[in-house]
């Protein structure tokens, strides 16, 4: 260390720094300020804006500190005059063009040209001539662009290139033509692309939702947890009187760097949709009637009573959007258990549950969401990893760009943002076969025992070379993981997906991990919130019915926290039968929708994400804890109290609880023991059957609809990663039934059909179909995998 | 990660873009980026298309945005329509006083259009002045199509625009 270590001096300071480091990041972590604008912590150094000019002893003239490493003895003075005068200069030069109209700017208050300008800016300009205008550009429905205010950083240029691996935005023409685009009429695509905002050091590139709403000084920042992935992004609330007007990302190195992702930036948006439900409200003969919370929850404790006398508790079906917080899912989970309804599930979008007693205490992450970026080599199953996470995928991408090899089974061939060193695009069918296949390269080349189970499950599968070099550069590295993604998850399959997983983890040495799909899918198994186990991971005597068998069973009751279940469960058309034809449904919603209207009975207005306190547990298995950043809008109220007064009006033991943070501390003791962890914890495969020729459903959720807050932010909807509601085929199979993009297609599922608009998409392997799931005119089919069959309408 | 159709590249122009390609290393083929859209542009009569271009950056497996900036930058491309031949009188210093101002009106008479147009019937295309040619012994001089014609008078301008087809 100490042979790297050097010295220098800035200001009459000495500072030690590293070599080969560049004198700005030097300043930077001694708290001496250089003004910048094209260089940021995060991006290739560009040295382009020349704002952090300063005086360096020696040298002939002013140096930029972005771009100068440091060298040992340096001396370094950043408040010279002939720094200052060289920054001022540069900051005339900004000026030139710049419009300096900061009242009529969305960024002004914000921005840091503005504020430079404030330090460094002459109070008259000495420029009499026009200043270049620059057209706006659409570039999608988050980022509004207002070119002329741009100075030509490139930060956006650079973050598309080094960051979302998509290189969108570029600077075209030259001189003082010059200008940032995407020359092309389109949209900024990138799941990571409201970055470039923040980035933005002017007002050139800002939020379009948020535009004109509020000014920053009236705005009251708050701290958060990104609701809509299972990272766990740090996120601050903007907050004006009691709404929250955008969020933005909070530094976290460990887990969401600087970034976050379009869905958890711009969700807020649905939190004000219009259809959010403020009253409680009790339907009576058919029409609904705003009631308060007192007759509400007399009429739910009537009727849940009234089901356990006519039938059983064991009538009564409780599902759970895995995006409640802990406290929310402990206690309800407190609640069913202790008046004897066992059946409560948050895996909605999950088919197969047959091993649920032998795996691990909830689905790991396999390693912390920073080790991603350090990875030797990855085996990804079942998982469009971009937008599912898009966080970790940017830590994988990473990994990749050093060399990693990334290696990819999918039933859909996704696009990546970095080189694949391998990629089966396989039927939902296959991939097991793929998998057993990988596994027999792997015991055919390493010398670890493995039980005979294994080996006579994986007899009569093909290896070929490509299945051998996924399995050699996953022994070869020494720091490899096997992932299980949303489509492994959801796949019919999935446990033998997982042994398969778990195995060939076990004998290359690598680690075996879940990309599970929501804030708290983590927190949710270690909350007791799933049918076999008490919360921390006690297994339950009594063990209840899963999401699907609940749903088959159809229940007299349901209880709903945050579900939409005709949207959310992987089988939506019985999930809608089962809700039809209940005799009381009882929602717990933050919004009211025709469907819900259809077939609850009660509905119980609860608070989004942004008006309660709670935990998250996330991926890699960190408690993050937060309080509400606004009230709940109208009637509404944190689900945590109104669980806890439900346990106090069915006069049940221990539900005096004073806030979340005692709810939090009840279940903390219960988890605090557990250690996350996958390994071992599967069943051996069981005897891999060969697939019918049938043509296969694949169902995938797009980013933007995977709950149901981003389902109503109006501004997310208007991107691409949103459900279309029609059939995916590839061109072999669209000539086979003589069908043309944009056509429709007569779809039929088991016994009922629908009518779909037909898009061709080579993405999707042969004899397979692609469905978007969450969208209306799906919900009809049914399963989220199986066979289906088309037609020409 | 770039998907666009570079069939639209005819068989010479990729063949020419191959050329070039072989004088650069395997993984640094975006250094054929001028090359390329030269022959592109010089396939499309004299002017360069978005669907040219990313079918360029297709080939060489560059973004879209990329090529653009490429082309947008050089003024020898040009990403408008514009006439088959591209004129380009030289008015720097050394023309200039050779008389480029009278060989530039005598153009723009003939051919009726104005620096920076193109003649109705798609043929020729005054480009706006850039930089000095570097002809300067043989002024005042014209470009066509990449070809110097120097010591230019009006009749000799007449002649050889007359001769291009």
């Amino acid at each position: 260390m100490s042979d790297d270590q050097i010295t220098i001096e800035v200001d009459g300071k000495s500072l030690k720094a590293d070599k080969g480091q560049m004198l700005i990041e030097v300043t930077d972590a001694n708290d001496i300020y250089v003004p910048r604008f094209c260089y940021h912590k995060k991006l290739t150094v560009a040295a382009n804006c020349r704002m952090c000019l300063v005086e360096v002893e020696k040298a002939p003239k002013p140096l930029p500190a972005c771009a100068t490493p440091v060298m040992d003895g340096m001396v370094v003075k950043t408040q010279s005059k002939i720094a200052v005068d060289a920054q001022k200069s540069i900051m005339e030069f900004l000026l030139i063009n710049h419009p300096l109209d900061c009242p009529i700017c969305d960024q002004g208050g914000e921005c840091e040209l503005q504020d430079l300008a404030m330090g460094y800016g002459g109070d008259v300009s000495r420029y009499q001539e026009k200043k270049r205008v620059v057209k706006d550009k659409n570039i999608g429905p988050l980022i509004q662009t207002d070119l002329t205010r741009c100075i030509h950083c490139t930060r956006c240029v650079r973050f598309g290139e080094e960051v979302a691996g998509l290189r969108e935005m570029g600077a075209t023409g030259r001189g003082e033509n010059m200008e940032i685009g995407t020359y092309i009429e389109k949209s900024v695509n990138s799941e990571l692309s409201g970055n470039i905002i923040d980035l933005c050091p002017v007002g050139a590139l800002t939020s379009k939702p948020f535009r004109y709403s509020a000014r920053t000084w009236e705005l009251v920042q708050k701290d958060g947890i990104a609701p809509h992935d299972s990272v766990g992004s740090n996120i601050h609330f903007h907050v004006k009187g009691d709404r929250v007007m955008r969020v933005a990302p909070a530094e976290n190195e460990s887990i969401n760097e600087v970034w976050l992702s379009d869905r958890d930036r711009f969700s807020y948006e649905g939190v004000y949709s219009d259809d959010r439900l403020q009253t409680p409200m009790i339907k009576e003969e058919g029409s609904w009637k705003e009631v308060d919370w007192e007759t509400a929850l007399d009429v739910v404790k009537e009727k849940l009573n009234g089901v356990i006398e006519s039938y059983s508790a064991e009538q009564i079906g409780i599902l759970a959007s895995p995006s409640s917080t802990l406290e929310e899912l402990y206690l309800l989970q407190k609640f069913a258990r202790d008046i004897g309804a066992n059946n409560i599930d948050t895996r909605l979008r999950q088919a197969d549950f047959s091993d649920q007693d032998s795996v691990s205490q909830f689905p790991y992450l396999g390693q912390a969401v920073s080790e991603f970026e350090t990875l030797q080599s990855a085996l990804l199953i079942g998982s469009n990893v971009r937008k599912e996470q898009p966080i970790i995928n940017h830590r994988l991408r990473k990994s990749a760009l050093k060399g990693a090899a990334v290696m990819l089974l999918n039933p859909v061939d996704y696009d990546f943002n970095y080189p694949l060193a391998a990629k089966s695009i396989v039927t939902p069918a296959q991939m097991p076969n793929e998998l057993a296949s990988i596994l027999k390269a792997l015991i055919e080349t390493s010398d670890s025992s493995v039980d005979d189970e294994a080996k006579q499950c994986v007899e009569n599968v093909n290896v070929t070379d490509a299945h051998r070099t996924i399995a050699s550069k996953l022994i070869d590295s020494e720091n490899a993981i096997v992932l299980l993604g949303n489509i492994a998850t959801a796949h019919p399959q999935f446990s033998l997906l997982r042994s398969l997983a778990g195995l060939i983890a076990k004998i290359s040495k690598s680690k075996l991990g879940y990309i599970s799909e929501a804030a708290n899918s983590s927190g949710a198994w270690l909350a007791g919130a799933v049918p076999h186990r008490h919360a921390g991971g006690k297994e339950c005597a009594s063990v209840g019915m899963n999401t699907n068998e609940m749903l088959q069973a159809k229940l007299k009751a349901y209880v709903l926290l945050g579900v939409e279940p005709e949207l959310d469960c992987w089988d939506s058309r019985v999930a809608r039968t089962a809700m039809n034809d209940a005799e009381l449904v009882i929602s717990l919603t933050a919004y009211r929708s025709d469907e819900i209207e259809n077939y609850a009975d009660v509905m119980l207005p609860i608070s989004a994400f942004v008006e309660t306190s709670g935990t998250y547990i996330n991926n890699e298995g960190i408690s993050q804890s937060f309080t509400g950043a606004v009230p709940p809008l109208g009637e509404a109220r944190p689900a945590w109290k109104l669980l806890r007064v439900l346990g106090n009006i069915f006069n049940l033991d221990g539900f005096e609880y004073q806030s979340s943070a005692d709810v939090n501390t009840e279940v903390m003791q219960t988890i605090a023991a557990i250690k996350p962890e996958n390994m071992d914890h599967w069943r051996s495969p069981v005897a891999i059957e060969k697939n019918g020729a049938d043509l296969q459903r694949i169902t995938e959720t797009p980013m933007n609809m995977i709950d149901s807050i981003c389902r109503r932010a109006v501004s997310l909807q208007q991107t691409d990663d949103v459900s279309d509601g029609a059939i995916h085929i590839n061109t072999l199979l669209a000539d086979k039934n003589n069908l043309s993009d944009a056509d429709t297609a007569k779809v039929e599922q088991d016994d009922s059909a629908v009518n779909l608009k037909v898009v061709i998409d080579d993405r999707v392997p042969d004899d397979c179909v692609l469905i978007q799931s969450a969208h209306p005119a799906q919900i009809d089919l049914g399963a989220s995998f199986g066979s289906i069959r088309i037609a020409k309408a | 990660m770039t998907n666009t159709k570079t069939t639209i590249l005819s068989e010479h122009t990729r063949s020419e873009i191959d050329m070039w390609l072989e004088k650069y290393p395997e993984d640094k083929k975006q250094s054929a980026v001028l090359a390329a859209l030269r022959e592109a542009q010089h396939q499309n009569d004299g002017y360069l298309t978005t669907e040219l271009m990313d079918a360029v950056a297709g080939y060489l497996g560059m973004s879209n945005i990329a090529v653009y900036e490429v082309a947008s930058f050089y003024s020898m491309f040009e990403t408008q329509p514009v006439g088959r031949h591209s004129i380009s009188v030289c008015t720097n210093i050394s023309c200039l006083l050779m008389g480029s101002d009278d060989i530039v009106n005598h153009v723009e008479k003939k051919l009726g259009i104005k620096t920076g147009e193109s003649t109705a019937d798609g043929k020729f295309y005054i480009k706006c002045e850039e930089e000095c040619l570097a002809a300067c012994c043989g002024g005042p001089m014209m470009m066509i199509d990449h070809k110097y014609y120097e010591n230019l008078t009006t009749d000799k301008v007449d002649e050889i625009l007359d001769s291009l087809d």
